[in-house]
């Protein structure tokens, strides 16, 4: 018994790669295992806790929720692609550093894409749009206090980018 | 002048490597498609035994390299796990085989493990593999577990794996000549853990130097090489362990050796490969630790002003299948549930009863958040008899300021005396009840009724053990480059040890903080060590790299003061540079330590730069060996912190409930901590770790409990079912406050704050939504539906059921 393979083109942070994986293959393993982004990680897979969050084409998805063969044509942002060109840390991952949101850094990449998107969408939300922004994403250290903080911080920092700019 | 780091809210070092996604967890390291990956068949009944496996169907699946049952395990792999921590009062011990002989005593206990080249095969695999059983009883709760109608192992009578007795006083006068008695049955269910990376192990032979590498995502790497070694009949010498980053363990990563913790290395040896086994959320949740679950009865006796002047305590510990882990959890419960009280005369016995369930193990809080329930219940319970305030009756039972150090009479989970050894209790009430606002309450509670609005208000104190023995060791190398390179052998699971301890060696060094970098569970550099547990990583390894700093430092002043023709007591280290006190740093009389370094070493070569600016200075006596006989090459520092007995640190937890009068949905207006963890070596995460304590206090309290049904399948074994808060179950802001009482046992007056923030969640929760309904909440966690329930038994009695 073989399983059929397909070849697939993942298009993540910008750059394109080819994989043949089986149909089941999850999105989330093809990053993991087959392109070596080990940065997204995987808390239960059945999409609950968030952790595998990436963005496609700019939506947060759930990567466990998806299969690689239906991620052909899409572009991926992980964890590894939110830094700034320069490699500084890109501002809701200096939030987060300077907010203390993470401790274990497990479900940090979910949030740090979720929030991505979030303040993308909302660049100004008020402290209850901050708290519903991360919503959806489970943590198990940090009982989220300064991960909210972080996600204001973070708006501050975008805000002031763009006026430098 | 370099600024003292401790105490100061230092940002954390290793969030720059998380933060990017370049973290290294289990499952990322050996990420190649020569890897294999396991799988493990794990048994779908609660207590059966095996008749028959067959595997036949399995190994001409393509990709699948191995597949092994009991039968193929051989010599000291094929004798049932160790019984970590024995102890007298545990006469019936039994652990589980890595994988299960003849019969099985929980869902999910592994029967058979699968070696294939991806997880997708190996599980295709596993389910090829037919099991027939002969069905036994379930044994399923303490209800069950203490009739004995059945048993879970049918050599250990009545479930009881151990009944344990200790007492302070003559608790039978002392009750029978108290003014008032009264008596409460109380329960909490289990939880567990749960953090977001589950367990995860990843092997490698190297047959070039005969070596075995492990990864683990462990709380302990030198227990695992230790038994690693002994079952696969190595050499202590020819395994080394490594901790990756690790996705969070709050208790359930200590016990070891996880069956696939051996399997994965039997398996790396056997085949040749790297092999890698990484658990799933529904393994996770039915094959690793559970905790919490206590039925206890207390019987008090107390005076007018509720002082306690007996106390006797029963309770019946669900220790689940196995007992790996002895009897830590029910030992801490029953010595911790005196928190900061002083009753006049104490008992307690306790029963660790088998169940057909999943282990239990310790879980942040180890059995003081049920002891801290069961004594605060009562405390609460004699305040309402009295009709006196809650916070009343707990002052007149503190132990005072000026009684410390304060033994308890009792002796503790690590063997030791339980002495108290600082702490200001009334002060610290003083502080919770400000920063609640316990004397405004009622005021507040009017306010709220004239609008309809059912409010409730309850603290809980708490006093906790940390920092255990038996000892951490910490070793410092300072490099020719200047680089300090730090190792300790507890392993971190993301409490910032790498940014703490580097604050400590910077403090005590003088070097610059950016120059340290600090390794966790390596056994490779630091063979010597225990593990990260009660509260102790910040104790024993922070005293520990203190002392080795401080050898590294009296070697830096050594040579520097021969190197400088200067005396050593004129000398100081700023900024990783050592100088002539107040002479100017361009005069020449300096040095940095990477040039002490290159002095350290009297190696014949100039291989870099340092090394040959290092030739300007002379060290040393021509006349004598380059070496002297009480020295070493090399710029290292190396010491052992090793405590008498725990230091012990303390809280205080206020909460103000709203409990909805219709849907008796519960809601948290105000959360207030204060906490007394000793000297703060960075507030910042310590604050961090009280957010993520009370976090899991709350699910624990409110959402989080083990769905077991009576054939022993655990119902909610996925994160959709089992209700771990998201922010939305979290308050808007937790308020905190710090005191420091300074521990006298360490040189650094540091106590643990790992745990803290879990401890008093069933308490608090439990007392403010007792005063918000009028009558007691005795069974923890409690959901909306439940207080629904209770206040139609209780106070709405429903006349259209026949209440019979």
């Amino acid at each position: 018994m073989t399983e059929e393979l397909h070849q697939v083109t993942l298009s993540v942070n910008g750059v394109a790669h080819e994989v043949t994986v089986p149909a089941r293959r999850l999105l989330s393993d093809a990053l993991r295992h087959d392109l070596g982004l080990t940065g997204t990680h995987v808390g239960c897979e059945h999409g609950v806790c968030g952790a595998c969050t990436v963005l496609l084409d700019g939506r947060p998805t759930r990567a466990c929720l998806m299969f690689a063969v239906t991620a052909q044509g899409a572009a991926i942002t992980t964890v590894e692609g939110l830094a700034e060109p320069d490699g500084s840390l890109g501002p809701v991952q200096q939030a987060f550093a300077e907010c203390h949101g993470l401790q274990c850094g497990f479900c940090t990449p979910g949030f740090l894409t979720t929030i991505t998107a979030g303040l993308r969408d909302n660049p100004t939300p008020t402290h209850e749009e901050a708290r519903e922004m991360v919503s959806g994403n489970l943590c198990r250290c940090t009982g989220y206090q300064n991960i909210v903080k972080a996600v204001e911080r973070a708006a501050e920092l975008g805000r002031t980018a763009k006026d430098a700019s | 002048m370099t600024t003292k780091l401790m105490g100061q809210k230092v940002q954390r070092t290793e969030d720059q490597r998380f933060l990017r996604g370049q973290g290294r967890y289990a499952d990322d390291v050996a990420v190649s498609p020569d890897t294999l990956h396991c799988a493990v068949l794990r048994s779908p009944h609660a207590h059966a035994r095996i008749v028959d496996i067959d595997v036949s169907g399995v190994l001409d699946v393509d990709g699948v390299h191995a597949v092994w049952t009991h039968d193929d395990l051989e010599g000291a792999m094929a004798e049932p796990l160790p019984l970590l921590i024995p102890h007298p009062a545990l006469t019936e011990g039994r652990t589980q085989y890595a994988l299960a002989k003849d019969e099985v005593n929980y869902v999910g206990e592994a029967i058979a493990f699968v070696v294939a080249a991806d997880r997708y095969l190996a599980e295709d695999a596993v389910s090829r593999i037919e099991v027939t059983y002969d069905f036994l009883p379930p044994v399923v709760g303490i209800d069950a577990a203490r009739a004995a109608t059945n048993l879970v192992h049918p050599d250990v009578p009545g479930n009881v794996a151990a009944r344990m007795e200790q007492s302070t006083g003559d608790v039978d006068a002392a009750m029978r000549k108290a003014p008032h008695t009264l008596a409460l049955d109380l329960t909490v269910e289990r939880s567990a853990c749960t953090p977001l990376e589950g367990r995860g192990t990843v092997a490698r032979w190297d047959p070039d130097t005969n070596r075995l590498q492990v990864w683990t995502s462990t709380q302990t790497s030198t227990g695992v090489r230790a038994v690693v070694a002994a079952k696969l009949g190595l050499d202590l010498g020819q395994v080394d362990v490594v901790t990756p980053d690790v996705g969070g363990g709050f208790g359930v990563k200590i016990n070891h050796p996880w069956p696939e913790e051996l399997l994965v290395p039997l398996a790396a040896m056997t085949l040749g490969r790297t092999v890698k086994f990484t658990e799933d959320r529904r393994e996770h949740f039915i094959s690793s630790a559970h905790e919490r679950g206590q039925v206890q009865h207390i019987e008090v006796g107390f005076d007018d002003d509720g002082r306690l002047l007996a106390l006797d305590v029963q309770f019946w510990h669900d220790h689940g299948a196995y007992i790996p882990y002895g009897l830590i959890v029910p030992i801490i419960t029953s010595t911790q549930l005196l928190g900061p009280y002083k009753p006049r005369a104490y008992r307690v016995v306790f029963e660790s009863l088998y169940t057909n369930t999943v282990m239990v193990t310790p879980y942040r809080g180890a059995g003081r958040p049920q002891g801290c329930y069961a004594m605060e219940r009562t405390m609460d319970a004699i305040a309402e008899f009295l009709g006196r305030d809650r916070t009343e009756v707990r002052a007149a039972n503190f132990i005072q300021p000026d009684e410390f150090p304060y033994d308890q009479g009792l002796i503790f989970q690590d063997g030791r005396e339980l002495e108290y050894d600082s702490g200001d209790y009334p002060a610290m009430l003083e502080k919770a009840k400000a920063l609640i606002g316990w004397d405004e309450f009622p005021a507040f509670r009017d306010e709220m009724a004239a609008e309809g609005r059912r409010v409730g208000i309850g603290l809980a104190c708490y006093v906790e053990g940390t920092g255990v023995g038996p000892y951490e060791g910490a070793h410092v190398h300072i490099e020719t480059s200047g680089k300090v390179k730090v190792a300790t052998g507890l392993t971190t699971q993301g409490q910032g040890h790498q940014t703490v301890f580097a604050q400590l060696v910077a403090d005590t060094l003088g070097c610059r903080f950016e120059d340290v970098e600090v390794v966790t569970g390596d056994t490779r550099r630091m063979p010597y060590a225990v593990g990260t547990f009660a509260s102790r990583a910040a104790v024993m390894s922070g005293s520990a790299i203190h002392l080795a700093a401080l050898r590294a430092r009296e070697k830096v002043l050594r040579i520097a003061a021969d190197a400088l023709e200067a005396a050593e007591d004129d000398l100081e280290i700023n900024d990783g540079v050592v100088s002539v006190k107040g002479a100017p740093l361009d005069g020449g009389a300096a040095i940095d330590l990477g040039t002490v370094a290159v002095l350290s070493n009297p190696l014949r070569y100039a291989f870099d730069e340092k090394s040959r600016i290092a030739t300007q200075f002379s060290v040393g006596d021509p006349g004598k060996p380059p070496v002297a006989d009480d020295d070493e090459p090399g710029l290292e520092g190396k010491d052992f912190y090793s405590p008498e007995r725990a230091t012990f640190a303390s809280g205080m937890h206020a909460v103000i409930v709203e409990t909805d009068p219709d849907t008796a949905e519960i809601t948290i207006l105000k959360y207030a901590v204060v906490h007394d963890c000793g000297r703060l070596i960075n507030p910042m995460i310590v604050e961090g770790q009280i957010h993520g304590g009370v976090a899991q206090g709350i699910g624990g309290a409110l959402y989080e409990r083990m769905a077991y049904d009576e054939s022993g399948q655990l119902l909610n074994a996925s994160f959709m079912d089992f209700l771990m808060p998201y922010v939305t179950e979290m308050p808007d802001g937790i308020d905190i406050d710090h005191l420091e009482t300074p521990s006298p046992l360490n040189p650094l007056g540091i106590k643990g704050a790992g745990e803290a923030g879990v401890i008093p969640s069933a308490a608090v929760f439990a007392s403010a939504i007792s005063d918000a309904e009028g009558f007691p909440i005795t069974a923890m966690p409690i959901s909306p539906s439940e207080l629904f329930a209770l206040r139609r038994s209780l106070v709405e009695p429903v006349e259209t059921e026949d209440p019979s």
